[in-house]
């Protein structure tokens, strides 16, 4: 039950003034600039743009800036503002295979068209903290290398040259929406990816190591992943042909796993997608393998495994509502509590009665007994 | 690609002139709008136009394939702005940015309607777009020569017991 509680407005009041306060801090420490937060805080600035599910540097710096770097709170921020919005409908489906590579590297193939680049990477640095960085220093420029004109195939494409790998079926049919209709099961593939795509890293990290500590196992190989630049169109129907919008950075896995085939069709690997907005590699690995985990049942694989409950994944995986009902529970409760306080006075006065009868009956039984 | 407003030029012109103004487009999109304002004051500070519809800021749905190749799905959101301008002579142009920039997508308008005017076509090619092409290309042949600075050269070592 839900009863209107009034009171507090001062408290409140104050309250926000003091996050305001704490939120600024230290008044001699220098304040933030969200351009700042955008170029060295970028990949907090991409998790907030994925999960809040808007493309918006600017935006999602802000968010983090207002949410004190609370990311959660940053992406229900950003997904609060895109309600404000008109939409002016859908662009063409981005070619990833057009991409301005900026990192592109396979775990199938050594030497692939392209090669393998490493760009901006943590991969094999040491992880060792360092405290250089603690002092503002001069970083000197990066190298620079002649660059050879060969584009980056994909590698799905390069097994699909000898059929070695599922080809996808490129139709453009309707294409499902779950933030203008309610999601239902079973899920198309496309409402899938889209909930993936702005679903909780964290959760999708943990169900995609999941299946490759057994439950769900689906043998993956990044077969590849790729972040860069990508540009957006959109068929504006007053300009009358499909627009350039301008470019967004994002990051592509291709995992590749283990076989299908049946008395029809010669055995040939499976896949699982990962797409995201910045470089987020871990995110579009995650969610790789929460894709192909999901396609269990139409590949006629065993089910059971948590990462392959359609239901049970993609029910938990927006943070932003898990947020909202975790969190509402330190909200106001207190006509329930008094109802629940009330039965539980009442059941425990039962029980002291049936004590105290109990405990005139069993008196000469215990007795007896010693 | 389909055509519209260009009722008084036959098919084929009609055509090659949306294919020159998505080619502008696309450089416009890339730039800042400071970059744009330059370039137009050097056209001529004079241009009259009035904006038929308010510049508006909305979203729209970026899509994806399935696999990269496969059928489309909804990836996320991101913000545009759409602004259209008329000049004098009668000529709209359109401007769609991503982003929130309402001075860029007017600029990106007014850069579309002139680039459709013969009096103007020009002067938009030699001080807004070449300019912003250039700056653009720069840029880009930098960001590959970086990234190609870590491509990785594979060598493979010549294990002893193989040399007999």
């Amino acid at each position: 039950m839900y009863v209107a509680v009034k009171g507090g407005e001062r408290a409140i009041e104050n309250a926000h003034a003091l996050l305001a306060d704490v939120r600024r801090g230290d008044r001699a420490v220098p304040e933030l600039s969200l351009a700042q937060i955008d170029n060295q805080l970028a990949l907090g600035v991409d998790r907030v743009m994925c999960e809040g599910s808007l493309y918006d540097r600017e935006l999602a710096a802000l968010a983090i800036k207002q949410a004190r770097g609370d990311m959660i709170e940053a992406i229900f921020l950003l997904r609060a503002y895109r309600t404000t919005l008109p939409r002016f409908g859908a662009s063409e489906p981005v070619e990833t295979a057009d991409m301005n590579i900026r990192r592109r590297i396979s775990a199938t193939f050594k030497d692939l068209p392209g090669g393998q680049v490493l760009g901006p990477t943590f991969d094999y640095t040491h992880r060792l903290l360092d405290h250089a960085l603690a002092q503002a220093s001069e970083v000197p420029p990066a190298a620079t290398a002649s660059a050879s004109e060969a584009t980056f195939r994909s590698v799905t494409d390069l097994l699909a040259d000898s059929s070695l790998i599922e080809a996808e079926d490129a139709q453009d049919g309707e294409v499902g929406d779950l933030t203008r209709e309610p999601l239902s099961f079973p899920a198309g593939r496309d409402l899938r990816l889209q909930n993936l795509a702005r679903g909780d890293e964290g959760f999708l990290l943990a169900l995609g190591y999941s299946t490759q500590r057994g439950f769900g196992r689906n043998h993956p190989f990044a077969g590849e992943i790729r972040y860069g630049e990508v540009e957006v169109e959109f068929f504006a129907e007053d300009v009358g042909f499909a627009v350039p919008l301008g470019m967004v950075s994002l990051t592509e896995c291709q995992m590749v796993n283990q076989f299908a085939g049946s008395g029809t069709q010669a055995p040939h690997f499976t896949r699982g997608y990962g797409l995201a907005f910045g470089q987020s590699e871990r995110k579009t690995m995650a969610m790789a393998l929460v894709d192909r985990a999901l396609r269990a049942r139409e590949l006629g694989e065993e089910t059971g495994a948590p990462a392959q409950d359609e239901e049970f994944v993609l029910s938990h995986s927006d943070n932003v509502q898990a947020t909202g009902f975790v969190e509402h529970l330190k909200l106001p409760h207190y006509v329930d509590f008094q109802a629940e306080l009330g039965l539980l006075r009442q059941l425990r006065a039962e029980f002291a009665e049936r004590a105290a009868d109990n405990q005139i009956s069993d008196t000469p039984l215990q007795d007896a007994a010693e | 690609m389909a055509v519209a407003n260009n009722k008084n030029v036959d098919g084929e012109t009609a055509e090659a002139a949306c294919v020159e103004r998505r080619a502008a487009m696309a450089v416009l999109a890339q730039a800042e709008a400071d970059d744009i304002e330059r370039g137009l004051r050097l056209v001529g500070d004079g241009v009259e136009f009035t904006e038929p519809r308010p510049v508006e800021t909305g979203l729209i749905m970026l899509r994806g394939r399935i696999g990269g190749d496969g059928a489309p799905f909804n990836a996320g959101e991101a913000t545009v702005t759409r602004a259209a301008v008329q000049l004098a002579s009668g000529i709209i142009g359109f401007g769609y940015v991503l982003g929130r920039d309402h001075r860029k997508a007017r600029a990106v308008a007014l850069c579309d309607a002139l680039l459709q005017a013969d009096d103007y076509r020009l002067s938009v090619e030699q001080h807004v777009l070449a300019p912003l092409r250039l700056a653009q290309q720069q840029r880009r042949v930098f960001a590959r020569a970086q990234t190609a600075a870590t491509r990785v050269d594979f060598f493979t070592l010549v294990r002893g017991e193989d040399e007999r």
